[in-house]
C-alpha cells in the first residue's frame, strides 16, 4: 500500500446518520416514493453494503449519501452537517472534499489522459498544478497503472479504467468512497481485483459504502443493508 | 476564481476544439469572414478616405478657390455661330475681394490657355497659367532649378516661363535648362525655373507626366494672348472672352475660411448676376468627406454587427450541442466537485478560445485581402491598428455573450440526470 493511502483518519463515531429520510419524485403526474422513511447511521472506517432488487430505492439512497441530491422530507447529517441547509455550492464543496465515487460504467473523461483523469479532483481543490502529477502518479502506482499514465481511457481494458476511477476518487483523500455497482461491467477477475482495492482501502480506515446485488461481493463488506419499496428490510452484520 | 488553473483550463478548451477539429474550424468560419471582412472593408474606406482627404488638402484647406464657370444661357447663344461670350471673373474681382475681407492674406489671380510650346523641334501642348508670384508663394512647391516669378517680371511684363518638371523633360533640350527659350504663341520665353510636379500620395492621381505646365507673369499673358480665346470646334470657331479662369484666395485663420466663402459668394452675386463663377471650399469638400466616412462608418458597423451575430449565434448553436454531447463529462465533473461557476467557467473559456482563434484567423484574413486589393485593383487601403483591436475585441465578446447561455445551460443540469445520460 501507498503511504499516503496509510495517512487516513482513525476517527471513530457516526460519520452519516439518516433520520427518516423520504425522496418523492415526480414522474408525469404521479408521485413515485423512492424512499419511505429511511433511519440508520453509518460510521467511521465501516464498509457497508447496499443491496436490494431494482426499484428498491438503493441508487436513490447512494445519491442521497452522495450529496447528489436532497431528502424531500427528513434529515441527513453528515459528520454533523445538515446536508439539507446546503445550497448546491455547499453540497460541491462537501463532495469535493468528503466524498469519492466510483461507478458501474466507469465515467472517465474520454478526451483526458489517465493523468488528467486522476487530476480532476485537485483541479477543482485548486492544487498547485506542479504538485498534482506527483500525486497523480502516487495513485496511479498505488493502482498498478504506472506504466499507463498518459494514455487515454479507450485505450485501457474495462478493468484499468476501474482502476483508473479508484484512483481518482481517492486522489482527494475522502472520508467515505461510494461505489455503485463497480463490478457490474467486470468479469470476475478484474471483479475481484477491484475487490481486493475495496478491501484494501478499507483495512485503511476508510468508511466504504458500496451499492451491488451479488451476495459474493456483499460479503466483503462488514454490514449489509437489504432495501425493499424504499425502505430498510434489515441489515445484516 | 480557478486561476492557478486557468492556463490548464485553456488548454482544456483548446483539446477539445483540436479533438473536433473539423467542427471546430466550420464554427470558427463565422468569426473568420465576419472578422475578415471587417478589417478588409475598413481598409478600403480607410484607404479611400484617405485619397480624399489628401487630394482635398493639395487644394489647401486654408483656400478658397472661385472658377469662372459659363452660365447656361450663354452656352446656348453660342451654338453653331461664330458669336463673342464674355463671362467669367474679372482683375477687378480679385483686388475687391483682396481689399474687402481683412482675414484673405493673398489672392492668386489665374488664367489658363492651352498653347504649344516649342524649343528647335520639340514640342508640346502647354497648359499656360498666367498668375502672379503669390501663386508660388500659395502652393509651397520646391523650385528644381531657377527661381520663381518675380514682382519685376509683373512689372516689366517679361517673357519669362516657369515650367513644371514633367514639360521641361519634355521640351527642353539635354543640358543647360535656365536661359532656354521656349516658343508659345508668337513670342518667346527664356525659362527662368523649373518647379517640381504636383506631389503625389495616393496612386489613383493622373500619371504625373501629364502635368504639363508653364507659367508665366498675367500681364505679359495679357499683353500677348488679350482675354479674348477662340475655341475651334467642328464647323465653328467659338470665342470666349474670359478675364480670370480662377482666383484662388487663401484665409489667415481657418476659422474663417467658411466665413468668408460665404461673404465672397454674396458679394460676386451682387456684380455677377448671371452666376458665371463657382465658389470651391476645400475645407467644406473635407468636412463633407468626414460626413462620408462617418456615414461608411455606420453603414460598415452595421454589417460587422450582422455578421459578428450570425457568427456568434453558429458558436452559440455548436456549444449548444457540444454541452449534450459531452453531457456525462458534466455530471462527471459535478459529482467530483465542480461548482456551477466552475462549468461555467469552462465552458466560456471554450467560446472564448474557438471565437478568439476564429477573430485571429480573421485577422489574418483582414490583412491579407487588402494587400490584395491593393496588388489587383490597384486601390489604396490602410488597416489601421484600431480596426485590429476593435475586431478582437468584439470576437472575443461575441463568443463569450453567446457561450453564456450553453454554458449556463450545461452548469444547471442535474448531475444525477447527467450521469445517466448516454
Amino acid at each position: 500500500m501507498n503511504s499516503r493511502q496509510q495517512t487516513t483518519n482513525s476517527k471513530t463515531g457516526t460519520i452519516i446518520r439518516l433520520e427518516s429520510v423520504e425522496k418523492v419524485y415526480h414522474v408525469g403526474n404521479e408521485d413515485v416514493r423512492a424512499l419511505a422513511g429511511v433511519t440508520t447511521t453509518i460510521g467511521y472506517g465501516s464498509f457497508w453494503a447496499i443491496m436490494g432488487p431494482s426499484g428498491s430505492g438503493k441508487s436513490t439512497m447512494l445519491n442521497l449519501l452522495g450529496c447528489l441530491d436532497q431528502p424531500t422530507a427528513g434529515k441527513y447529517f453528515f459528520e454533523d452537517q445538515d446536508v439539507n441547509l446546503l445550497d448546491d455550492n455547499g453540497l460541491s464543496e462537501l463532495r469535493l472534499r468528503k466524498l469519492g465515487f466510483i461507478f458501474q460504467s466507469f465515467n472517465l473523461i474520454p478526451q483526458l489522459t489517465v493523468k488528467e483523469n486522476i487530476e480532476l479532483p485537485l483541479f477543482y481543490l485548486n492544487w498547485d498544478p506542479k504538485t498534482t502529477a506527483g500525486r497523480a502518479a502516487d495513485l496511479a502506482e498505488m493502482v498498478g497503472l504506472g506504466d499507463r499514465f498518459h494514455h487515454r481511457p479507450m485505450e485501457l481494458s474495462g478493468g484499468q479504467q476501474q482502476r483508473v476511477a479508484f484512483a481518482r476518487a481517492l486522489a482527494n483523500n475522502p472520508e467515505v468512497l461510494l461505489a455503485d455497482e463497480p463490478t457490474g461491467n467486470l468479469d470476475s477477475t478484474t471483479s475481484a481485483q477491484i475487490m481486493q482495492l475495496l478491501v484494501d482501502l478499507h483495512k485503511s480506515g476508510k468508511t466504504i459504502i458500496m451499492v451491488t446485488h451479488e451476495h459474493h461481493l456483499a460479503a466483503f463488506a462488514e454490514k449489509r443493508l437489504l432495501m425493499r419499496d424504499g425502505r430498510i428490510d434489515h441489515i445484516e452484520a | 476564481m480557478m486561476y492557478p488553473h486557468l492556463f490548464q483550463e485553456v488548454k482544456l478548451g483548446l483539446k477539445n476544439l483540436v479533438l473536433h477539429g473539423l467542427r471546430s474550424l466550420l464554427t470558427m468560419l463565422g468569426m473568420v469572414f465576419g472578422v475578415g471582412s471587417v478589417i478588409a472593408m475598413l481598409a478600403v474606406g480607410e484607404g479611400a478616405n484617405q485619397e480624399a482627404l489628401e487630394q482635398i488638402r493639395l487644394l489647401g484647406s486654408n483656400n478658397i478657390i472661385i472658377h469662372s464657370a459659363k452660365p447656361i444661357n450663354e452656352e446656348n447663344k453660342a451654338k453653331g455661330r461664330t458669336f463673342l461670350s464674355i463671362y467669367g471673373l474679372l482683375y477687378e474681382d480679385e483686388h475687391t475681394i483682396g481689399d474687402t475681407f481683412a482675414s484673405v492674406d493673398r489672392t492668386v489671380p489665374v488664367k489658363i490657355i492651352r498653347k504649344e510650346g516649342r524649343v528647335g523641334k520639340r514640342s508640346q501642348e502647354l497648359r499656360v497659367v498666367g498668375t502672379t508670384p503669390a501663386w508660388f508663394e500659395l502652393v509651397r512647391r520646391p523650385m528644381v532649378a531657377g527661381r520663381p516669378l518675380l514682382s519685376r517680371d509683373m512689372i516689366k511684363k517679361a517673357n519669362v516661363v516657369v515650367l513644371s518638371e514633367s514639360a521641361a523633360k519634355k521640351i527642353l533640350a539635354a543640358g543647360k535648362t535656365i536661359g532656354q527659350k521656349v516658343r508659345i504663341g508668337g513670342s518667346y520665353y527664356v525659362v527662368a525655373g523649373i518647379v517640381r510636379n504636383l506631389a503625389s500620395t495616393g496612386k489613383t492621381i493622373k500619371p504625373l507626366d501629364q502635368e504639363m505646365d508653364g507659367y508665366i507673369p498675367i500681364t505679359s499673358m495679357r499683353e500677348h494672348f488679350g482675354d479674348v480665346v477662340v475655341k475651334r470646334t467642328a464647323g465653328s470657331r467659338l470665342r470666349e472672352k474670359v478675364e480670370l479662369h480662377q482666383v484662388i484666395i487663401q484665409v489667415r485663420d481657418i476659422n474663417e475660411v467658411e466665413a468668408v466663402a460665404r461673404g465672397i459668394s454674396t458679394m460676386l452675386g451682387h456684380f455677377h448676376k448671371n452666376a458665371d463663377y463657382r465658389v470651391e471650399v476645400p475645407l467644406a469638400l473635407l468636412r463633407q468627406a468626414e460626413a462620408t466616412k462617418r456615414t461608411f462608418n455606420i453603414v460598415l458597423g452595421s454589417i460587422a454587427a450582422i455578421s459578428l451575430l450570425v457568427g456568434g449565434i453558429g458558436i452559440m448553436n455548436i456549444m449548444l450541442a457540444s454541452v449534450t454531447e459531452r453531457t456525462r463529462e458534466i455530471g462527471i465533473r459535478r459529482a467530483i466537485g465542480a461548482k456551477r461557476r466552475q462549468i461555467i467557467t469552462q465552458f466560456l473559456i471554450e467560446t472564448a478560445v474557438l471565437s478568439s482563434c476564429g477573430g485571429l484567423i480573421g485577422i489574418a484574413m483582414g490583412l491579407f485581402i487588402p494587400w490584395l486589393i491593393t496588388l489587383f485593383a490597384g486601390l489604396p487601403t490602410v488597416v489601421t491598428t484600431m480596426s485590429l483591436v476593435l475586431s478582437i475585441g468584439i470576437s472575443l465578446a461575441v463568443g463569450i455573450i453567446f457561450g453564456l447561455y450553453p454554458a449556463s445551460r450545461a452548469a444547471h443540469l442535474d448531475p444525477i440526470q447527467a450521469l445517466r445520460h448516454e
